[in-house]
Order: structure tokens, then sequence, then C-alpha cells
């Protein structure tokens, strides 16, 4: 089957089975690989993308269910070499460890701050319940976001814990 | 993980729709639980006909005393829509309570409605708010009960000809209000259901004049807890009234025990829960 959709600004067509997941496409036709693969079940939020500006699991929708629809995936976020506020905030504040999970944070992030660019912290974790991190670094993955909304405001970051009090 | 080869139809319209139904397809509207299932092999259908493009089934609808929901609103729609937070809180709570962010955008609440998964949310707040279902096919369109439409797990009452187009519930009136509350699968109020609440009430003069109660979670299917509303109503809906009706929260559901839980704290969870619920749909009744 053909499909066509806006993968990062740009128009992508293909020929794919019926069968073939979004993520597939994503990863194996158009060779972006950042959008991970992790439980393929539904729950990890590894291959999280943005489509038609919600993030969604890209491992649970077809590819043809995407057809005429707009993509961002973390590709599409850093532009002219300048990072986006959200992988700026978990470079500064060590968002990341192994950094597998990383992708589908920063996606479902992405999404948050463009709802709300002055989320809580209570907000952020609400955000990022379908995100699983096995590193279990969900502490600095938070910071990491209310490090980006403040760049997002034009307000400068919090400083990083490991600077409080010393 | 892919599914099994099958035919892919994205019809443009209901009747379309229902010409490519059979007797080996699936309907998919968000496939947040067909995909998964048929990735995991447990279903393989030929056909899968795709409602997600039809036109005209995704939209919440005030029709004056009702609101109805149609087959493509999604979790995330009915959990922020001010007309069904305003009516319908069980439901609205329901959805917000349902997965996550991703699964929310994706997800249906017909779409997890059709699918009637013994612990799925949106079950038995459709059965406490007296919800009606639409049930549609090339012959005609039948009208379901909410209380009427789950029938064992994983199985409603529509044929494999028909699609759930719709639900319609009434708004609520003066001294009316609802509420759902769960203990998740994960801890606090995330995934599925162990035990999970849906409450309706109607208070007037000082008293409880009408009630419904479902319990999902714990049993084969969401059921209504009549011995409960039977308790409530004419009670004054006194912290004890309620947690001495909330006693009756299983009488007449089979407990299954499952990885969540054993059949003795699954019992007591619905209890608690059903003492919540009641008192939140009491709190919300205007
Ligand atoms: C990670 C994850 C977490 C989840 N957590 C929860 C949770 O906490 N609580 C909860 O209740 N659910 C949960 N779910 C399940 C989810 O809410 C629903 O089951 C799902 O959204 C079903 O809706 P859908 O539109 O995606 O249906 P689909 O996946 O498209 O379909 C599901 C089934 O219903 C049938 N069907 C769908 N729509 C119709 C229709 N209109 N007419 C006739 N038949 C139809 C399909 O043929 C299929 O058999 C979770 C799912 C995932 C992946
Ligand atoms: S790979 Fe999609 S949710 Fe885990
Ligand atoms: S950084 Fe390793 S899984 Fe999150």
């Amino acid at each position: 089957m053909q499909v066509s959709m806006t993968v990062n600004g740009g128009e992508v067509s293909g020929d794919v089975e019926a069968r073939t997941l979004l993520v597939h496409f994503i990863r194996e036709n158009l060779h972006l690989t950042g959008t991970h693969v992790g439980c393929e079940s539904g729950y990890c939020g590894a291959c999280t993308v943005i489509l038609d500006s919600k993030p969604v699991k890209s491992c649970s929708m077809l590819a043809v269910q995407a057809e005429g629809s707009s993509i961002t995936t973390i590709e599409g976020l850093a532009s002219n070499g300048e990072l986006h506020p959200v992988q700026e905030g978990f470079w500064e504040r060590h968002g990341l460890q192994c950094g597998f999970c990383t992708p589908g944070m920063i996606m479902s992030s992405v999404a948050l701050l463009e709802e709300n660019d002055n989320p809580s912290e209570a907000e952020i974790r609400h955000s990022i319940e379908g995100n699983l991190c096995r590193c279990t670094g969900y502490h600095n993955i938070v910071k990491a976001v209310e490090y980006a909304g403040a760049k997002v405001r034009g307000e400068e970051p919090p400083p990083p814990d490991w600077e409080e009090g010393s | 993980m892919y599914p099994r080869e099958f035919d892919y139809v994205a019809p443009a319209s209901l009747d379309e729709a229902f010409g490519a139904l059979g007797d080996d397809s699936k309907v998919m509207s968000g496939g947040m639980s067909l995909l998964p299932l048929m990735k995991m092999r447990l279903f393989s259908p030929a056909t899968v006909v795709d409602i997600g493009r039809i036109p005209g089934l995704d939209a919440i609808e005030d029709s004056g005393d009702h609101i109805s929901v149609g087959a493509l609103v999604r979790h995330a729609d009915t959990a922020t829509s001010d007309l069904i937070k305003a009516n319908a809180a069980a439901l609205a709570t329901a959805a917000s309570l349902t997965g996550d962010v991703q699964v929310r955008n994706r997800g249906t609440t017909c779409g997890s409605l059709a699918h009637a998964d013994v612990a799925a949310d949106q079950p038995a707040a459709v059965i406490a708010l007296g919800a009606t279902m639409f049930a549609q096919s090339a012959s005609g369109t039948r009208e379901i009960a909410a209380s009427d439409f789950f029938v064992d797990a994983m199985t409603s009452a529509l044929r494999s000809d028909e699609i759930l187009t719709g639900i319609r519930f009434p708004k609520a009136g003066p001294g009316e209000g609802s509420a759902y509350d769960k203990l998740g699968r994960r801890g606090g109020r995330s995934d599925y259901a162990v035990a999970g609440v849906a409450a309706w009430v109607k208070k007037s003069n000082g008293s409880i004049e009408d009630a419904r109660v479902a319990v999902t979670g714990v049993g084969t299917k969401p059921t209504l807890a009549a011995g409960v509303a039977e308790a409530l109503i004419g009670s004054d809906g006194s912290d004890a009234a309620v947690k001495s009706a909330a006693e009756k929260a299983i009488d007449g559901i089979t407990v299954l025990e499952d990885l969540y839980g054993s059949v003795e704290y699954k019992s007591h969870l619905a209890k608690v829960y059903v003492a919540r619920a009641v008192k939140a749909a009491l709190a919300n009744a205007g």
C-alpha cells in the first residue's frame, strides 16, 4: 500500500504492508532511527512521536493510519545545529543515562510544553506517565523539563541540584 | 512484533464500513487494544475495518437533556470536555485515569466499551450513568442499555456486523451527581483497575432518592451493584449509611483472583472504593 505523510516538515511517501507499524516505517523506510522500539506493546513510550500536535506511541499505530498526517520525530527538533530547549535541558541537567528512553521522553515533554510552558512538577510527572525509564532517572528528567520550560518562557533556568546550597 | 497479514480498509462512510464487515473482520477505532492483541497474535482478523476516517463520528453533543459521545471521541476529549465534566463526572474521571497521555490521545471511549476488558474504567462509568449504547448495522440501529451491554470478559452485546456508533446518557439534573475512583494496577490511580467503582446519586430533601453503582476490575465483567443502590436509596447519605451500603459491594459478583490480588483483597478493595465513589458522587451532586 502507498502511504504519504509529512515528517519533520518534509513530504514523505513509501510502499508498505498494511501491517507495517508506524515506528517501522519511520525507522526502516525513512531511516530515522532516533525513534526507539522498546516494549512494542504500548507501555514504554520509547517510540513516542508527535502526530498532529499530540504525542502518540508509534509502535501502536499502523503506518497507513498516519496517512495524510504531520509527524515530528526527535530528528525534527534541533534546527541549524541548535538544540531544542528540551534537548538542551536533558543535556544540561543530566536527563539521561543510557539514553534509550530519551527520544520518547523528549517528545512527550515537547508536547507538554507546547500546551503548557509552566508545568508544575506534578504536571510534568503526569505527562511522562506513558514513558518508562529503566535507568530510573526520573528526578533529572523532571529537572530537565523544568529547565526547558524556563528557557521557553525566556527565563533563567533554576540552578542544577548539585549547585544548590553548595 | 508484527501482526499477521490482513486486508486493511478505511471506509469513508458507515454504509461502506458495514459492507466491509464480515465473519473474520475487526473494527478498529484507536487501535490501542486491537493492535497490541494482533501483534501478540491473540487476534488475527482477515480484515481490519478502520473507522477512523468516517466523518461525523467524533462529536460530543448536547441534545438538551442528554449528551451523546460519538464513536471516534478519544479519551483525551472525553476527559477534558466541560460538558461531560459538568454532567457526567464519572465518565470524565474514568477517561482521565485511563492509561497515559499517549493512550488517551488515540484510544476512544467507545472502543474501550466495545473491547469490554474486565478491568477497564469506562464500562463502570456508563453503567452508573444509565447510558444507552447505539449498535448500528446495515439492518438498523439497536439501542442497548449499558447494564445489558457487558456480557462476559472481553465480550459485549455487539454482533460482528455491528459498529458501536455512539452512546448517550442523561445530563445531571438537580441533586444529581456522579464520580469514579479506582486503585490502578501500577499503584495509585495508574493503569487498569484492580478495583474501580462508578457511582451516580440523586439527592432530594436531605436523603438519597435514587442511586446506581457499578464495579469493575474484580469479576468477569463490570457489574451493577444493585445491593449497594438499594441500601443507599432512602438513606441520609451520611458516612455511616455509605459505609454500611458499601458492605454490599460484591453481592452477586463472583470475585476472581488474578495477578493483582486475592479474592479477599479485591473484595475488600471493592467495598473501600464503593464508599469513596459514593461519597464523591454525593459531593458532586448539585
Ligand atoms: C499502555 C496502555 C494502558 C492502558 N490503560 C488503561 C487503563 O488504565 N484503563 C482502561 O480502561 N483502559 C486502558 N487501556 C486500554 C484502552 O483504554 C482501550 O482499551 C483502548 O483505548 C480501546 O479503544 P480503541 O479506540 O483504541 O479501540 P481499538 O483498539 O481500536 O479496539 C478495541 C476492540 O474494540 C472493537 N471496537 C473498537 N471500536 C469499536 C466500535 N466503534 N464498534 C465496534 N467495535 C469496536 C475492536 O474491534 C477491538 O476488538 C490501556 C491501553 C494501553 C495500550
Ligand atoms: S515501543 Fe512503543 S510503547 Fe514501548
Ligand atoms: S536513560 Fe536509560 S532507560 Fe532512561
